[in-house]
């Protein structure tokens, strides 16, 4: 290997770290503010990069369907607990609308809009538009109402979850994988290196991410209401906070994170109704990393598995999810070694 | 009394009578994959639903069994049966590696490394040349024995279902016992049971070389079941079907697993014939019923089907108390008690920070043997950091603790409770779904030595015995005999407390932690938990108790130290105590 080889590998695998990070990232919020181990992270990568798709070639997504059913779902779900709970008709009925509307309202004008052929960036807006409130909606669905159950039972939910939306993802899209094109077609050569934009375009909007994320926790009154549910659930109750809102606001980031990140990997890879759990999965080992705490821990740890994977599907291309996967059993040595006596239930 | 061996017995006779009677043969390949599944289904009750932990890679472990008896038999012509040992012994070695990397941590993290290891191995299956990449390894012998093909279907049923039935028997066997109460402590957290003189530690680890283990016989049956392997049927989504079962047959009961794997087996096959119908095209669809199931269940039937119907024919076949089988059973070892006025417990200067804040700060005090010391001191004075710095439960900042002459600052509670020093909790600590009897039991565990195997044997059947007489005595002492066979968590607080008290007796203490073991009593339960604890006076035991009821600290202790502020304020007998202006300070405040 010379060095414009592994500068090239050093290159793709920062861009894949990044994308990483960014689910990595999702992951670490999701867990600390809800104690959930959202598996199906990965799911809403894969809706984003193929309702994408689907907008391109000037189709109505499905997922736009899932979305109304799904908000029409919570607003029957909210309607009978506030029935069941002696609320007055009206009442319930105006919050239950309330929780659904951004579905509902999002849903409908997705109808409209996806036959329009779009210029791409609306596209990409109406995508992230489309997948986003569907973290909430899932969070409502699966988890609400076990949001004071343990990690393991909450974990498996999430199992459930995944599966549930992975076959949906294969009948909503169909078993053909889709490629979407570049944001930007702008190449640069840089020495040995040829930097594309749209590699540019990941690296650039994952920092910003990241940016952002750091920004809304550390500054925003929001941002340390969610770290305060995320230390203690009761007490940030009492405080005012409301848990369920904390974990909805948690999920819909997660799932506005996932949209992005199907979007920003689309134009590179080819993307299938399945292919965002091993993507969403790397972004868990990087979470790991951090000990599904620290931001800045996960976001290093997924920069290290992008590199680990483009060097050992260099070295060893068959073996690269083989490496990549067992790279947690080290990892985890070291935590445990480092930390040997956390003990949770 | 009838049905209930008759109704088991029934069951058995028609398992074994189907494949001789004109069953077709679907249903017979049917139970055939339901015995096998039931067996790594049975393993994850034991992790998952007995012990708290999961597992996502239990299929991995079913590959295991497969590939190493399908390498072994058509590659280098070994017979199969030793194929089987050999696939348990790499099972059982990968399984202590992931256990030694994650059980120290958080609960969480085995299933993260289940998982990945479920992932690696099937990469690793699929892209070996070796292992035959994705299309596997063809053409496995049949199963022999004694000179008997097992080739038909029909003839396999009967092994299948031999072991399917001898795991159900040993795990059942295993949580009736002295390693299986251990096992159940698992799941409420670690200190109890560490209190209790349990390794949690290596439980967990038992547990999950156990699921493996069950997982690979279940791997090695299939391979020569289909006679032929490929990496599909050992994937990360088998693993997690796998779990799926156990958690809708009951994931905390045996034949639950069996349940689970019916219905799932059966479930899934009518969905794939079904769905795909309805939607007009192929593919994996079942998979989002499933899913979806899987979340209605723990919402709505957390603890699963089989627990269900038990609720349903409770009224007809309660549940059967343990028979009293016990008398005469011979004691269990006693260890030598302290002399009368022996130095038992030093406390020297012990101290402990939370970062900044000194909750207990230098404080000393000593117990000789036979005496009742009380702990008070107003609300946040640190008495239970205090306590459980000498119980080893939290580690001494600085300072140190001599127990009967051994320093045992440092320990952790597990290897304090071996030398004789035993506990209650502040809240209850306890097994809510045992009998109050198996729960004291429990505090006897120091004093027996059957293991995981002897118990799956069930060959520790005489040392039950002296462990059941031993908490059946320890339950009489404190007058709690007629509720012995009651569920633990079905007791009022004040009983709940009586029993941790009789838990930690059945350790055989010589100095006897009591946290608030008044609170939720009532006067005439009070009265008489300060008789009971006289007459363990009498017997030469000795009491340190930390308690905010004044009246009953007063009139049972020899001596009072008092804390405030994580200080020790004053220590002195009873009547110097009460007429100390600090102590009145202390507790009411004092004019400016």
């Amino acid at each position: 290997m010379d060095f414009s080889i592994a500068s090239i590998l050093m290159l793709d695998g920062v861009t894949n770290g990044a994308i990483y990070a960014l689910l990595a990232l999702a992951t670490v919020l999701v867990f600390a503010v809800t104690r959930v181990i959202f598996i199906p992270q990965g799911e809403f990568v894969a809706f984003g990069a193929l309702t994408m798709a689907g907008l391109q070639l000037g189709q109505t997504p499905l997922t736009v369907h899932f979305l109304i059913a799904m908000g029409a779902l919570v607003a029957l779900m909210d309607l009978a607990a506030g029935w069941r709970a002696g609320q007055a008709l009206p009442r319930a009925a105006a919050a239950a609308l309330k929780s659904a509307a951004p579905a509902l309202l999002i849903g409908l004008l997705a109808l409209w809009a996806a036959p329009q052929k779009l210029p791409l960036v609306l596209q990409a807006l109406l995508t992230l538009a489309i997948v986003t409130p569907m973290g909430g909606l899932v969070y409502r669905l699966a988890y609400q109402s076990l949001a004071d159950a343990s990690v393991l039972v909450l974990l498996i939910v999430s199992v459930g979850v995944h599966f549930a939306l992975t076959g949906l993802g294969l009948v909503f899209f169909g078993a053909e994988g889709s490629r979407n094109p570049s944001f930007w077609d702008a190449s640069f050569n840089a020495g040995p290196l040829m930097l594309s934009g749209q590699t540019l375009i990941i690296i650039l909007a994952s920092i910003a991410l990241i940016l952002m994320l750091w920004l809304f926790f550390e500054r925003s009154l929001y941002g340390k209401a969610l770290r305060a549910t995320a230390v203690n659930r009761l007490g940030a109750r009492l405080m005012g906070i409301s848990s369920t809102a904390a974990g909805r606001l948690s999920f819909t980031m997660a799932a506005f994170i996932g949209a992005l990140s199907g979007l920003l990997i689309s134009p590179t890879t080819t993307i299938f109704y399945d292919s965002g759990f091993l993507i969403g999965l790397k972004g868990f080992v990087a979470a790991v990393f951090a000990g599904l705490s620290s931001y800045p821990g996960a976001a290093l740890g997924a920069v290290l598995v992008g590199l680990l994977e483009s060097f050992s599907s260099f070295w060893a291309s068959a073996f690269k999810e083989v490496i990549v996967f067992t790279s947690i059993l080290p990892v985890l040595l070291w935590r445990s070694l480092r930390d040997p006596h956390t003990e949770e239930h | 009394m009838q049905s209930r061996k008759l109704l088991p017995a029934l069951g058995l006779l028609v398992l074994f009578m189907l494949p001789v009677l004109p069953v077709p043969e679907f249903w017979i390949t049917q139970l055939n994959y339901i015995g096998m599944f039931a067996l790594v289904a049975l393993g994850l009750v034991l992790l998952t639903g007995v012990g708290g932990l999961t597992s996502f890679g239990q299929a991995a472990f079913v590959g295991v069994g497969a590939y190493t008896t399908a390498l072994l038999s058509t590659r280098y012509g070994i017979s199969p049966w030793l194929a089987l040992f050999a696939g348990l012994a790499c099972t059982v070695l990968i399984a202590l590696l992931l256990a030694w990397l994650t059980l120290r941590m958080s609960g969480h993290y085995l299933p993260l490394a289940t998982i990945a290891w479920a992932l690696s191995l099937n990469y690793l299956i699929a892209n070996t040349e070796f292992l035959g990449k994705y299309d596997g390894i063809l053409g496995l012998p049949a199963l022999n024995l004694f000179g008997l093909s097992l080739q038909d279907g029909r003839a396999l049923y009967y092994l299948v279902w031999i072991f399917a039935l001898a795991g159900a028997w040993g795990v059942k066997n295993l949580l009736d016992s002295r390693p299986g109460r251990a096992i159940r402590a698992l799941n409420g957290g670690t200190v109890m049971a560490e209190a209790m003189g349990v390794s949690t530690f290596r439980y967990k680890v038992v547990i999950f070389v156990i699921a493996a283990m069950l997982a690979s016989v279940s791997g090695w049956l299939f391979a020569h079941f289909q006679r032929t392997v490929n990496p599909s049927p050992f994937a990360l989504k088998m693993g997690i079907e796998y779990l799926f079962m156990a958690v809708v047959g009951g994931v905390g009961t045996v034949w639950g697993a069996f349940v689970g794997s019916g219905v799932l087996k059966i479930l899934e096959d009518q969905l794939k014939e079904l769905l795909p119908r309805l939607l007009g095209s192929n593919g994996n669809f079942e998979v989002i019923v499933l899913g979806v199931l899987l979340v209605l269940m723990l919402k709505y039937a957390p603890k699963g089907l089989w627990p269900f119907f038990q609720g349903l024919t409770a009224r007809w076949l309660p549940a059967r108390r343990r028979a009293h089988d016990w008398d005469g059973a011979a004691p269990l070892p006693a260890r030598d008690k302290p002399e009368p006025g022996e130095l038992l417990l030093e406390v020297d200067k012990v101290r402990k920070q939370f970062g900044g804040l000194v909750a207990v700060n230098d404080v000393s005090f000593k117990i000789r043997a036979g005496e009742i010391i009380g702990l008070i001191g107003p609300n946040g004075a640190g008495k239970s950091t205090t306590f459980n710095l000498v119980s080893g439960v939290l580690s001494l900042t600085s300072g140190k603790v001599n127990f009967r002459g051994l320093p045992v600052g440092g320990l952790n509670s597990r290897r304090i409770a071996e030398r004789g020093m035993s506990r209650t909790f502040q809240h209850v600590k306890m097994i809510a779904d045992m009998t109050v009897l198996e729960n004291v039991a429990l505090g006897g565990y120091l004093r027996s030595s059957s293991g995981t195997l002897r118990a799956m044997l069930r060959l520790d059947r005489a040392e039950e015995r002296c462990l059941f007489a031993e908490a059946e005595k320890q339950l009489q002492r404190i007058g709690m005999q007629g509720q012995m066979h009651e569920l633990a968590g079905n007791l009022a607080l004040g009983p709940q407390r009586l029993m941790e008290i009789a838990r930690a007796l059945c350790t055989d203490p010589a100095l006897l932690l009591l946290d608030e073991p008044a609170a939720g009593l009532r006067h005439k339960e009070k009265q008489a938990l300060a008789e009971v604890l006289r007459q363990l006076k009498a017997e030469g035991l000795s009491i340190l108790l930390v308690e905010h009821d004044m009246e009953f600290v007063m009139g049972l202790t020899d001596r009072i130290v008092v804390m405030e502020f994580g200080t020790k304020l004053i220590e002195g007998t009873p009547e110097e105590v009460q007429a100390s202006p600090e102590v009145r300070a202390a507790y009411l405040g004092t004019e400016h």
